[in-house]
């Protein structure tokens, strides 16, 4: 049973911010991460503002530039078959389509994706942790084997859930905030939020906020991309460990790029320690053996969760050398 | 708090009801309509046995919100069979032994119609990828594969693996 609240279904953007305003309300678009937190309680509603007759708000299109532009509501499954998207954003697609199962695919949007909950089990059970406004992460001295190796700040040890956006931030993507103030873009990468900067919320998102769509940049030439995601189970899992890549490569070299871990921290994670290894490099085995080794470095490892630098090691040298062969 | 009307076509009949607004699809197709072949087993989007068809798309009524149906077209395992018949998908699954206790079997067929309605002849891969949100804990889902392969065009009657 879900807490009782009050439904409504706006028309239009500027209605939907001004409902947003209001106390305990909150977005719903596919409502598959939403409903779970509020029939978990990790949160409660006294609104539900529905923006799924927000007809604006989806289409994924080529921009004047030759970038893309995907709606937030813009479903998961549509993301992952979209023919510019498979074309230009290889790696954008692949993340897509390894996101829950189906049926979630389906219904779930790239907004929600984007925006979705941690899923750390004390967060979602009954646990009053600091990301809920308590004053203790249960995670540190519990089961965390599925938590974080980078980036807790020593406060909140969660890994961000989105297999879709790490490819985001790995094409530099921007995301447009619309609120009361107008529209901001925001660098994707900006867009989230550690737990030094601030434990109670993942994204820079401010109440009465939304997403409306995300921009690609237009593909420089030369660009090769991937995800690769390792998890328990085939059926769906969220990943234990993965890797979003985009690199541009020219004669034979790494031009530019990013490398950004999921799985590995509380936002999708950039590695710029592998990205230095690489860039301006060969792809050879060499290279490839030190950005993966070089990856790991500086990772901090809890009690139960140190299989994740292998894992990181031998998935990032397996993508790299996929990369290099094109 | 007030409920709130909901009109929706569900298996070719359109049905107006009166619901709460946090009531979820699967609790007012099961328990206000009397759907039971709906049915609830994790309520948290992982198991698929609340599958059921929204204009053709599986997805999961246990997080759907019932007012989001409005408008739409809902098929559960109940508007399958016709005069009496069952559906060849459901023929199916009795034929090849891919019904053990059930409780999976409505959001399996479901998860499957979705499938071969726009892709009549899937390969294996595609049949695995289509039903993978779909738990089942009885067949080992060799029989499920065996039912669903059955069905393409000129099938052999072997799941390839
Ligand atoms: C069983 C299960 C397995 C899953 N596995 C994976 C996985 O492997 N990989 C993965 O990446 N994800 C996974 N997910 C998460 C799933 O992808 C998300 O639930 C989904 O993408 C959320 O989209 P939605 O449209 O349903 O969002 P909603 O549930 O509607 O919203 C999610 C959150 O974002 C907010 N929100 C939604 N849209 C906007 C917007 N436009 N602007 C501002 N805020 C907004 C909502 O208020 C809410 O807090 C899984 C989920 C489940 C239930
Ligand atoms: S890891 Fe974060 S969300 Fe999980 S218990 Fe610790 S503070 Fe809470
Ligand atoms: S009851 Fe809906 S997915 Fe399990
Ligand atoms: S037949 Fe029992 S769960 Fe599938």
């Amino acid at each position: 049973m879900l807490p009782n609240f009050k439904y409504v279904r706006p028309g239009s953007v500027e209605e939907a911010i001004d409902h947003l305003t209001s106390e305990g309300a909150r977005v719903h678009a596919g409502g598959t991460d939403l409903l779970g937190c509020l029939r978990d309680n990790v949160f409660g509603a006294l609104k539900v503002v529905s923006i799924n007759a927000l007809d604006d708000l989806r289409g994924i299109r080529q921009t004047p530039d030759r970038g893309v532009r995907i709606g937030a509501l813009a479903t998961i499954t549509q993301v992952e078959n979209h023919e510019l998207i498979n074309e230009r954003y290889k790696g954008l697609a692949m993340g897509a389509s390894e996101v829950a199962s189906p049926q979630l695919r389906n219904q779930g949007t790239i907004g929600g994706n984007i925006c979705q909950k941690p899923r750390c089990w004390y967060y979602r059970g009954e646990f009053h942790c600091i990301r809920k406004g308590g004053n203790l992460c249960y995670a540190f001295g519990g089961e965390n084997q599925f938590h974080c190796i980078f980036g807790s700040d020593k406060k909140c040890c969660i890994v961000h859930p989105s297999d879709i956006a790490p490819a985001l931030v790995a094409f530099d993507a921007r995301v447009r905030v619309s609120g009361h103030k107008g529209d901001r873009l925001v660098p994707i990468e900006k867009f989230y939020v550690l737990p030094g900067e601030d434990v109670e919320r993942e994204t820079v998102l401010e109440a009465g906020e939304i997403v409306t769509e995300i921009i690609l940049p237009p593909i420089i030439e030369g660009t090769r991309s991937s995800y690769r995601k390792v998890r328990a189970r085939r059926s769906w899992d969220f990943a234990l460990a993965g890797v979003a890549l985009a690199l541009v490569l020219k004669g034979g070299k790494v031009e530019s790029g990013r490398v950004v871990l999921s799985g590995a921290a509380p936002v999708p994670w950039r590695s710029h320690t592998v990205e230095k290894v690489i860039i301006g490099q060969k792809l050879d085995s060499k290279t490839i053996t030190r950005a993966a080794e070089t990856a790991v470095h500086n990772a901090e490892p809890l009690a139960k969760n140190s299989y994740k630098i292998p894992l990181f090691k031998a998935i990032i040298e397996e993508e790299l050398t996929k990369i290099a062969i094109g | 708090m007030k409920k709130q009307l909901l009109s929706m076509n569900v298996n070719d009949e359109t049905i107006e009801v009166a619901v709460e607004a946090s009531a979820s699809l699967l609790e007012v197709l099961r328990d206000e309509l009397g759907y039971i072949g709906v049915k609830e087993g994790c309520s948290e989007g992982a198991c698929g046995a609340c599958t059921v068809l929204m204009d053709g798309r599986p997805v999961r009524s246990c997080l759907t919100l019932a007012l989001e149906a409005e408008g739409s077209s809902i098929t559960t395992i109940e508007g399958l069979a016709s005069g009496g018949q069952l559906h060849p998908i459901q023929q199916a699954f009795v034929d090849r032994g891919a019904v053990q206790c059930g409780f999976c079997t409505p959001g399996m067929i479901l998860s499957a119609k979705a499938l071969l309605d726009h892709n009549p002849n899937p390969s294996d891969e595609e049949i695995k990828d289509a039903l993978a949100g779909n738990f089942c804990r009885c067949t080992g889902y060799a029989k499920i594969l065996d039912a669903v392969c059955s069905l393409r065009p000129a099938s052999s009657s072997k799941p390839g693996r």
